[in-house]
């Protein structure tokens, strides 16, 4: 029997990347002071802080001052998102936005939402007539892993674009057009705790929360100059190792992709080819979400699911639901940079006799 | 408001949460005739989403969304296979 117990969730959160863990150890040493101050060690923590922006804009192929560290991917996307919009603007967003772009959307006033298709991809043509404030459209979908046309949306656009790339940063090179974007470092491997907010120079953006006295005008707190440093450490070495870590993902998440979808009445969704490397979610007829993902924990595989059961609300994933599939029976499978081919053989030859029994257990 | 199809078996699920609709259904519409009608009428709001999906996945044919008399949601199905 393969051996089993591999964590496949690294969509809700990638494990430490070793080249963070000594950067973090050794920046608490000496990026600890305000670096605001003249002093020795706020020298050096400004120092620390410039550096972790420096890496950050080269990583991503921004400039220096597109870049700010905020609290975490969400306060990224509020303030990005927020940022741009004129008071009184309309939000329109994808329907199959992360829950912090939505959040944001709907505290600024009455959102609409852009339609997508049975792939989740959004439909470029429906924009037009939604677009008369801002718009915001992720770089790629966190529950199904469907790329977005960012680019193409952009070029048809005459007001501000706000891009959600948490899902995709350090992962992917970032898409164009945007004037606004937002990641989160503990996506690619950073520690949590640490946003990256890109605002393009000459963008309208206006911080949408009160001002703070720091080194960068756009973020609020006292920055964290060891987490930042450490996530620009984990962005250089994932955007180094990116080649060959993708494309040993995209083939795993092919097998899961091909497999799944052996089993009888599971359904595999989401862009067969047009994704993220490390991500498939596929639903299970007649299956309980919150169960299968007990079941498969018991078995040694962390997984998640966007069915309604495992969710904190009663409400089906917003995101299944756009796409008009199964939201019952969900679940998403993330790989990491160290999950193996045995991990997934190990996944998939658990997963018939999983699906199986649960069905049995409610006589189907 | 129209008047709810006449289904040749009609499924209570009020109150039952996601999947159980959805079970209740792939159980039970072999009771009709291929070319009858099945309605499932449901109160979890997934049912909007999943009924429709399990048609497409099953092979069956998805007719639409009506008020069943207590205005609670009523999804009906053509078993075609």
């Amino acid at each position: 029997m393969t051996n089993a117990a591999a964590y496949l969730d690294s969509a809700s959160s990638e494990p430490l990347h070793p080249a963070a863990r000594a950067t973090l150890l050794a920046a608490y040493d000496r990026g600890y002071a305000d670096p605001r101050r003249l002093h020795g060690p706020g020298r050096d923590a400004r120092l620390l802080l410039d550096n972790a922006r420096a890496v950050v804009a080269e990583c991503l192929d921004v400039r220096v001052d597109e870049v700010t560290f905020t609290a975490s991917g969400t306060d990224a996307v509020h303030r990005g998102l927020l940022g741009l919009r004129r008071v009184g603007a309309t939000v329109a967003h994808s329907a199959v936005e992360h829950s912090a772009v939505v959040h944001a959307a709907t505290w600024a006033g009455d959102p609409v939402e852009i339609p997508v298709d049975r792939a989740g991809r959004v439909r470029r043509e429906a924009i037009g007539p939604l677009a008369t404030g801002v718009v915001a459209v992720q770089s790629a979908n966190h529950e199904v892993g469907t790329l977005q046309p960012v680019a193409e949306i952009a070029a048809g656009l005459d007001v501000p674009l706000f891009v959600d790339a948490c899902a995709s940063m350090g992962r992917l090179p970032l898409p164009h057009g945007w004037d606004a974007l937002a990641g989160s470092a503990h996506k690619w491997g950073g520690p949590p705790g640490v946003g990256v907010l890109l605002v393009r120079k000459g963008a309208r953006w206006l911080n949408p929360f009160p001002g703070d006295d720091r080194i960068d005008e756009r973020s609020g707190g006292f920055e964290n100059v060891p987490a930042a440093l450490a996530a620009a450490a984990a962005l250089r070495a994932v955007v180094t190792e990116r080649d060959e870590v993708n494309a040993r993902q995209h083939a795993l998440v092919d097998r899961i992709r091909a497999s799944a979808a052996q089993v009888r009445d599971v359904e595999v969704v989401g862009d067969p080819v047009d994704r993220l490397p490390h991500l498939v979610t596929f639903s299970c007829l007649y299956v309980d979400g919150e169960a299968i993902v007990t079941e498969l924990d018991r078995r040694g595989y962390g997984v998640a699911s966007g069915s309604a059961c495992t969710a904190s609300t009663l409400t089906p994933s917003r995101v299944l639901e756009a796409m008009g599939v199964l939201t019952h029976g969900n679940v998403r499978v993330s790989l990491t940079r160290d999950t193996t081919a045995e991990d997934v053989d190990g996944f998939l030859a658990v997963l018939p006799d999983v699906v199986r029994d649960l069905r049995a257990e409610v006589g189907l | 408001m129209s008047t709810p199809t006449t289904a040749d078996l009609e499924l209570d699920c009020r109150g039952m949460l996601c999947p159980l609709p959805i079970i209740e259904l792939g159980k039970r519409y072999a009771e009709v005739a291929v070319g009858g009608l099945v309605a499932v009428v449901a109160t979890d709001v997934a049912a909007r989403t999943d009924v429709p999906a399990w048609c497409r996945m099953r092979g069956q044919e998805y007719v639409g969304e009506e008020l069943a008399d207590d205005g609670s949601p009523r999804y009906v199905v053509r078993r075609v296979s």
